[in-house]
């Protein structure tokens, strides 16, 4: 390559290019996300009710997450409890905070153990599957089409009223006597959007964890079968110890997507009735601050705040295992580079 | 040399009844992947009354283009907001628009980085990684305040400009461009006396096309979906602006539509543009994901 003088040369003559190629981006991300950011972290601690704000401190964290008992720092009600529309927001938050959880666990779980499935049996070169490419094809087509189409999809298929399709179907067979609320129910509205988050990002997870798989070194299999290993045993001895890394990144970055679920649980609804056993942290951020004459700049500002604080733990995983990628890379051309 | 001998000898050997038992249960996940798609299809194809009397079936009705009748005649009514045609042309708009940006700046950005060598490149990249992990969530509180005091709600600038910056986008163009994009080319063109900019335009951007594609299908695909950013911004719900997602939505919280038929045909267009862009770039796409390409 070139040597140390022609670099010198280069970085002289041409380091303002690079700025001028980075520029457009560093402008437009700091003008529409990072000032937002901050302009997020400065409504956090301005009253609600209104677009006019003023400072309260940090009473709606106290609201969001300490209830009734808090203590209002700021404005007229100085000295005083939060009362009950601070325990009204509490219950609302902490109940968000609860369905965030059980949703993403419960359409994790079953997407990674059908994904890792899935993953080994099409990388399995002791299995003939035939037509492969279809398969990958048809799985992740439910992850490109538009949410509020499948949202409103199911809706209508699923709906308690008496024009959905399939409670009609399953009275007709005689089945049930009474409409099942999959919309409404509580244990019912969850597994719908469990259901309905695997099957958007199964096939999503299985092309991921497939082409982890396939960078696991060939010849450990090769190894593992001539000794007589069977299909399970490889797969457990061999394919999830090395799967290790690329299973964590999976379930960290699907944790970062599960915090902000919004689609889905924003959209199933019948009609315009709300489904508050759905209701995620995304959508009460969204509910909040969503009105044009007295929206809830506080409360939804204070959300994001802690929603940012958990991404940013989160993101720091995901941070430091993309940085080790680079240096893994960067160590083995250098030592190419050597031999 | 051995391991790709001794493969091609098992893949010569016959069917065992475990392939297939494990092939039926793969079909089975797959038609389970397209079966509510299928059921739409169908549904958008039979009369209303058929659906509310007789529930789910499989079998396609004759009335397709009558139910899509009946919706252009609720459009013309102005009994919904759905619109498919000016849907297509607003969703168009702003899905072209952001992926042409996203992948223009995305690669000048990541050419930037990867080219040439100045102070910040370091800190500029490792900011790069360091905020590809914030949600639009998280911001938007933020963001949408602020727009609503600039004015720009009701505007489809805050949906289109910030696409310039697209951390995630930038982190596989470099990616890609390390591995596949020889900087001895760039000298060999200032050696030609051709400038940076022409360099970039007239030679990585053909070079580097296969990378640019994957990026540009999964942003258009990305954004013709979005629906939480055209619900934010757009407040006013005026039909002449609304996307094809928001209109769906209109459709859905629309408890006085009783013709279920049309219901559906009006879902089912929705889809049918991404369904077809998927179709056509399934290839690309699949590639794309199998590179980490995207978790939104």
């Amino acid at each position: 390559m070139a040597n140390t003088s022609g670099k010198r040369v280069r970085s002289i003559s041409y380091a303002k290019y690079g700025y001028l190629f980075i520029l457009p981006f560093f402008v437009v991300y700091i003008v529409f996300q990072i000032y937002p950011l901050f302009n997020t972290f400065y409504l956090s601690t301005q009253s609600n009710g209104s677009t006019q704000t003023e400072f309260v401190g940090l009473d709606n964290y106290e609201a969001l997450l300490v209830g009734e008992t808090g203590t209002i720092s700021h404005g007229d009600n100085a000295g005083n409890k939060g009362g009950r529309a601070w325990r009204a927001v509490k219950s609302d938050f902490m109940r968000v905070m609860g369905n965030t959880i059980i949703l993403w666990v419960g359409n994790f779980i079953p997407q990674i153990v059908i994904s890792l499935v899935l993953a080994a049996w099409f990388t399995n070169s002791l299995l003939k599957i035939k037509g492969k490419s279809v398969y990958k094809i048809l799985m992740y087509l439910p992850n490109i089409i538009t949410a509020a189409s499948s949202a409103a999809l199911f809706v209508m298929l699923f709906s308690e009223t008496q024009f959905g399709a399939i409670n009609k179907m399953l009275m007709n067979m005689g089945m049930i006597a009474d409409p099942i609320p999959f919309v409404t129910g509580k244990a019912q509205s969850r597994v719908m959007i469990m259901i309905i988050q695997t099957w958007m990002w199964y096939g999503n997870t299985t092309i991921m964890l497939m082409s982890g798989i396939m960078g696991i070194n060939g010849s450990l299999f090769e190894a593992a079968s001539i000794d007589g290993a069977t299909m399970t045993q490889q797969f457990f001895r061999i394919t999830l110890p090395l799967l290790r890394p690329i299973m964590l990144y999976t379930v960290v970055t699907s944790m970062i997507g599960g915090l902000q679920m919004f689609d889905m649980p924003y959209l199933y609804k019948n009609g315009t009735s709300f489904t508050k056993h759905i209701e995620t942290v995304a959508v009460f951020i969204y509910n909040h601050f969503h009105n044009a004459v007295s929206p809830n700049y506080g409360y939804s500002a204070a959300a994001s705040v802690m929603l940012f604080i958990l991404t940013a733990i989160l993101g720091a995983f995901a941070f430091a295992m993309n940085r080790d990628k680079d240096q893994k890379m960067h160590k083995r051309k250098k030592q190419n580079k050597l031999l | 040399m051995s391991v790709s001998m001794s493969k091609e000898k098992v893949k010569t050997g016959s069917l065992k009844p475990k392939d297939i038992i494990i092939t039926v249960i793969i079909l089975l996940i797959c038609v389970l992947s397209i079966l509510p798609l299928y059921i739409l299809i169908v549904n958008s194809t039979r009369a209303g009354g058929d659906i509310t009397g007789n529930g789910v079936s499989l079998i396609p009705g004759l009335n397709l283009f009558k139910n899509i009748a009946t919706l252009q005649d609720w459009t013309n009514t102005g009994k919904v907001e759905y619109n498919a045609l000016t849907g297509y042309l607003n969703s168009g708009i702003i899905a072209l628009s952001t992926t042409f940006l996203t992948v223009l700046f995305s690669g000048m950005t990541a050419y930037g980085i990867v080219v040439y060598d100045f102070r910040l490149k370091g800190p500029a990249y490792t900011f790069i990684l360091a905020v590809m992990m914030i949600p639009v969530q998280v911001t938007s509180v933020g963001f949408y305040q602020f727009m609503a005091k600039l004015g720009l709600t009701d505007s489809y600038i805050p949906l289109i400009i910030p696409a310039v910056a697209a951390p995630a986008i930038v982190f596989f163009m470099r990616q890609s461009m390390k591995s596949s994009f020889p900087l001895e080319i760039v000298e060999a063109a200032r050696i030609d006396g051709c400038g940076e900019y022409r360099t970039f335009f007239t030679i990585a951007i053909p070079m580097m096309k296969p990378a640019f594609a994957v990026q540009a299908i999964f942003a258009f695909v990305s954004n013709w979906n979005n629906y939480y950013m055209p619900s934010m911004i757009l407040i006013s719900r005026n039909s002449k602006q609304m996307t094809l997602p928001m209109m769906v939505n209109t459709i859905l919280s629309n408890d006085k539509l009783a013709d279920f038929g049309a219901k559906y045909a009006a879902i089912m267009l929705s889809i049918v543009p991404v369904v077809i862009v998927y179709l056509i770039f399934s290839k690309f796409i699949v590639e794309g994901v199998a590179l980490g390409g995207v978790k939104e």
